[in-house]
């Protein structure tokens, strides 16, 4: 006996009775209960505090469109701020606290900001926390941080999964009330593709709620049976408890699907949401319609609600907010409610009517030509006062209070491709209009069609119409056609504290101050009192506010204009828009094949781009990543190592015009390359700045194997593809990425020779005369394996590069370490990697910087004139060609003991250090085994002539001035002895 | 955005690469392009409310570039081409 509030009746099941705590406290529901619904059953209004006031709060609504009523779900990590408890189904253990206030519901110590309200109006931000400009971090925004938002994060990672899908339908019908069911039973019984979504998890819109009758079954009947046919048909797809977020591009429309909301746990497997992305030429939207409320003074205690809410409450949950209720309308509709409840027991305290000429009854007390001005009750409403036609006031007893205001279209997704509602002065209400989304159309009360029999009729016509459906409609189900006649009343005469916006606190009073103060313009009014930007948007505020302005500006409505309505429709919650993509799932993660053995000689891996790379390979005894790195230089340049170089794009480059291609793409010439030869190559932008460098070998006549570096490999093919469709259409040739078709190791050192004959199949001479510095071939090795070989070198040492298909990958490494054990070969990271390539003076990412052209980096001379190729005209600006240009330099402490860094700035040994005399800048740094000492590589005015000056470098963000000497860049072997070896 | 590949049907846009205005095929003729030319090409771009002619790369898919002719201001795509015919159609060749 403790649901006092319980009725008789109702959609939910009695004999499934379901637990739940609200602040703590145990409760009993029912299946198909709401929170809201149970809470109001067990007689529970109070629900939340505001925003800004920390007002006592209640239900406006009973449905998602809910300001007020917001709490926190669940607790440890699933624990979910900001959830509208109209919306969230019952479920056995479900655990619901309230929000924004403390110590407790009842008595919020917050609630000091209502007395303060003068202060706290429209703008209050704007006009307080202007100056000074220095308390913004430190004082003003620590305070507003504090005192915003109402739920709080559990700040643990959500143990539950959300999924993305696909999904294609013939016709998508949004909303399943008696528009959207009538319009998908004509569709779906023609053997069309259908997708009916709602956000409800029972299907049937207002039907549920309201106790008129369809072919004279009860309106809930008639939508259960109507539904139960549509699960029959084989081209239907229903999908309850699923809101259609946004109307996107091309009939491609969002919406989430709530697959575990109302369970306690996902079930095994499952995930908690799904964002479907829908592919719907056709749309209809069914979304129905609002009731929007009147504003008076006082009009937000716990138990003032939308008229239609409290019927649905009644009708549908069976539950009412108190035992004694008024209502305040300004149109037939609160009437309903009024009768609704007196039939289930519901004292009705008084219709309170607007209208004069408002019908009266002998059921219950009509007031003509009344208003309510006020009300009292602090926690819950108790009292409310009217004002009589005759000027006298009653005070009427109630412990809720219904207003109807009049039915606002749900126009929402009409408008997310900048489609404007247009006004309708005979509902007095804002219906579709503009330029809809390609492909919808709308029908029902979402349309102006308020009736029954008209939402019934206007589906089935608008589903034919959509899918240009022949032959006639099925007969319209016989329901209520009462004509709508709505005369707008927004807001008792006189009052100040009465809210629009419940959830933003947002007050008659705020308008009119806005208004005051100069703010005409609809979005600026919004933007200026928070009008309508709460998680409801508005729905049910933006309206009165609307009127307001108007009334203020003396315009028309219309006039005055809406402001639109975005994505989504209802708040989503960022885990559903991020799916599976979230840590490693952000992006693919990239292996190379011989992955799992750098995993077994325990690789510390690096992410670079979507690839895992080994960074180094720790060995027993070492702690530090450089003890590691210097030994697998040191090991490599005295003997042999092998780095997995698979990641470098490769691109095959193939057909009788392959040459001349690669003329275009590359600044430097390749016509005249040799086949069996390989060669560096600059590729610019068409601006002139380096773009990407790799190799190019030339395996036959019309066949070239191209690399690029890893990070560039999309773009540099996705380039070499805009210049062969584009821009050179006839050339034969043709282009395909090869990147995850071979495994490529570089076997770099003076054994690396060696090494490779010991696998290199004997026919194949890899002498340095049989195989000179640069050659390429393909080859066999280990007994017939298919392998291309390439004695190119990043490292500065003997080195070559030998590609095997990508499944033999992990074998060639084995191998490879097998037979150099010998020669107590290494394999390396690609920190060592960088070091020897620092050490050489090869440019990287880090020199090819999106700013730097061939001058800049020593190549000035690579940029052929003799042909065209892409970026060599602009190359030759003579912006990019002064004579103090910067030129790539090497840089070394004058005390080897002494760091550098990477970013820092080159200054004059002596002078001021600011931007002005800035001297250039360094780009790469290392500590270099081989020198025992950090060096680094940079960018130097006049680089070229400045070798053995000492200047500055200076870091002023880490606090770094050290002496540094200017010197070649060629650290290591300057003459190419070595890889000539 | 769907994009109706010319090959392959309608497409959904996440396929896609977008590169811009499909002016870029026009690359000056190095004989006889003047310094002003080159500027033009590198640097200026249209960006018209209304019809515009783009490129976007089907990288996701056949790795066609595409001329794909949109409304920037309602995303309507009146037309999608092979931008291997339109180059040829402006006279480009090898």
């Amino acid at each position: 006996m403790s649901q006092r509030n319980r009725l008789e009746g109702g959609q939910i099941d009695r004999n499934t009775s379901l637990k739940f705590t609200f602040d703590g406290k145990e409760y009993e529901g029912n299946q198909g209960d709401t929170l809201a619904s149970a809470l109001l059953a067990n007689n529970v209004r109070l629900m939340g505090r505001s925003f800004k006031y920390h007002r006592p709060r209640g239900p406006l609504t009973a449905g998602s469109e809910e300001p007020n009523a917001l709490v926190e779900l669940r607790g440890g990590a699933r624990q979910e701020p900001n959830t509208r408890a109209t919306t969230t189904e019952l479920f056995n253990g479900l655990m619901a606290k309230s929000q924004n206030r403390w110590p407790s519901l009842a008595f919020d110590a917050m609630a000091i900001n209502d007395r303060f309200s003068n202060f706290l109006t429209a703008g209050f931000y704007y006009k307080t926390f202007m100056w000074p400009a220095a308390f913004w971090e430190k004082i003003y925004e620590p305070i507003i941080r504090k005192a915003a938002g109402l739920g709080s994060l559990s700040m643990k990672e959500d143990p539950d999964a959300y999924d993305k899908g696909f999904r294609h339908c013939d016709l998508l019908i949004i909303g399943a009330g008696p528009a959207g069911l009538m319009a998908a039973l004509t569709a779906g019984r023609a053997g069309k593709e259908v997708i009916l979504a709602d956000e409800d998890f029972r299907m049937g819109g207002r039907l549920n709620s309201e106790t008129l009758s369809i072919d004279d079954m009860a309106a809930s009947d008639w939508a259960a049976q109507a539904v139960a046919e549509l699960a029959t048909l084989r081209t239907v797809r229903l999908m309850p408890r699923t809101t259609v977020i946004g109307a996107f591009d091309h009939g491609i429309y969002g919406a989430v699907e709530r697959v575990s909301d109302h369970l306690h746990t996902p079930d095994e497997g499952k995930p908690r949401q799904i964002l479907w992305r829908i592919y719907a030429p056709k749309t209809l939207l069914c979304a129905g319609a609002t009731e929007r409320p009147i504003a008076f003074e006082n009009n937000d205690r716990p138990g003032i609600m939308l008229a239609s809410a409290i019927r649905s409450y009644a009708n549908r949950w069976a539950a009412t907010p108190a035992k004694r209720i008024a209502i305040f309308t300004n149109n037939d509709d609160g009437h309903k409610t009024a009768a609704d409840l007196q039939a289930k027991g519901v004292e009705i305290a008084a219709v309170v009517d607007t209208r004069a000429d408002a019908p009266l009854n002998d059921m219950y007390q009509v007031l003509r030509g009344a208003q309510v001005t006020d009300t009292k009750g602090r926690l819950g409403l108790t009292f409310a006062e009217v004002k009589l036609a005759d000027g006298t006031s009653r005070t009427l007893e109630c412990g809720a209070l219904g207003l109807s205001g009049g039915w606002n279209p749900n126009v929402h997704l009409t408008c997310h491709q900048r489609g404007r509602p247009e006004w309708n002065a005979g509902l007095a209400a804002f219906v579709p209009g503009g330029t809809l989304p390609p492909g919808m159309s709308v029908a029902g009360a979402a349309n102006g069609d308020f009736s029954t029999h008209g939402a019934l009729t206007s589906g089935a016509v608008a589903a034919k119409k959509a899918l240009g459906l022949k032959g006639k409609a099925a007969k319209t189900p016989q329901a209520e056609d009462t004509p709508v006649s709505q005369t707008p009343f927004w807001y008792v005469e006189g009052c100040s504290r009465a809210w629009l916006d419940q959830q933003n606190d947002v007050t008659v009073k705020d308008v009119k101050l806005s208004h005051q103060e100069g703010f005409r313009s609809v979005e600026h009014l919004k933007r200026y009192t928070t009008l309508g930007m709460a998680t409801d948007q508005g729905k049910t505020s933006n309206m009165g506010g609307l009127a307001i302005m108007a009334e203020l500006a003396g315009k028309a409505i219309p006039e005055v204009g809406t402001t639109i309505f975005r994505p989504p429709y209802t708040p989503t919650a960022i885990g559903t828009l991020a799916g599976r993509m979230k840590g490693m799932e952000f992006h693919p993660t990239r292996l190379t094949p011989s992955h799992f053995w750098a995993k077994e000689r325990g690789a510390v891996f690096v992410e670079v781009g979507n690839w895992l790379r080994a960074q180094w390979f720790p060995i027993e005894g070492e702690t530090h990543w450089r003890e590691s790195v210097d030994r697998e230089v040191r090991q490599t340049r005295a003997s042999v190592g092998v780095c997995d170089c698979t990641t470098l794009g490769k691109i095959d480059v193939q057909g009788t015009d392959a040459a001349a291609f690669l003329n275009k793409v590359y600044c430097n010439g390749f016509a005249k390359l040799a086949v069996g030869k390989t060669r560096y190559g600059l590729m610019l932008r068409e601006d002139g700045i380096a773009m990407d460098d790799g190799t190019a070998g030339r395996l036959a006549e019309d066949h070239f194997v191209v690399t690029t570096t890893t990070a560039n490999a999309a773009k540099v093919y996705q380039h070499m593809e805009f210049v062969r469709q584009c821009l050179f259409p006839d050339m034969d040739v043709q282009l395909i990425s090869t990147t995850e078709a071979w495994a490529q190791y570089a076997v770099a050192g003076p054994n690396s020779r060696k090494l490779l004959q010991k696998i290199v199949d004997a026919e194949f001479d890899i002498s340095n005369e049989g195989f000179p510095f640069m050659a390429c071939a393909n080859i066999t090795v280990c007994g017939g394996l298919r392998a291309r070989l390439f004695r190119i070198s990043f490292s500065g040492e003997l080195a070559f590069e030998i590609a095997v298909p990508a499944r033999y990958g992990d074998a060639l490494m084995r191998k490879l370490m097998e037979e150099g054990e010998e020669f107590e070969v290494t394999p390396y990271g690609t920190e060592a990697l960088g070091v020897m390539r620092i050490e050489k003076g090869h440019a990287a990412g880090n020199e090819l910087n999106g700013t730097t052209t061939a001058n800049n980096l020593g190549m000035g001379r690579m940029v052929s004139k003799a042909k065209d190729s892409i970026g060599s005209k602009l190359s030759e600006r003579p912006g990019l060609n002064e004579d103090d240009a910067l030129k790539q330099v090497g840089i070394r402490p004058v005390d080897p003991s002494k760091k550098i860094t990477a970013g820092g700035h080159l200054m004059n040994a002596s002078g001021p250090v600011n931007a002005k005399h800035d001297q250039g800048y360094v780009t790469s740094a290392a500590f270099s085994p081989t020198l025992d000492s950090m060096i680094g590589l940079g960018f130097l005015k006049n680089g070229g002539e400045r070798q053995g000056e000492k200047m500055r470098l200076v870091s002023p963000v880490t606090d770094l001035t050290v002496e540094v000497e200017i010197v070649s860049a060629h650290f290591v072997d300057p003459e190419g002895e070595r890889v000539r070896a | 955005m769907i994009i109706d590949h010319p090959l392959l049907g309608p497409r959904d846009s996440a396929e896609f690469i977008y590169m811009g205005d499909a002016a870029m095929i026009d690359r000056p003729n190095p004989e006889t392009a003047s310094p002003q030319d080159w500027h033009d090409y590198a640097y200026l771009r249209d960006n018209p409310a209304g019809k515009h002619r783009e490129l976007w790369f089907h990288e996701g898919g056949d790795r066609s570039w595409l001329v794909v002719t949109r409304n920037t201001l309602t995303h309507e795509i009146s037309k999608v081409e092979m931008a291997r015919d339109v180059a040829r159609a402006r006279g480009r060749s090898k």
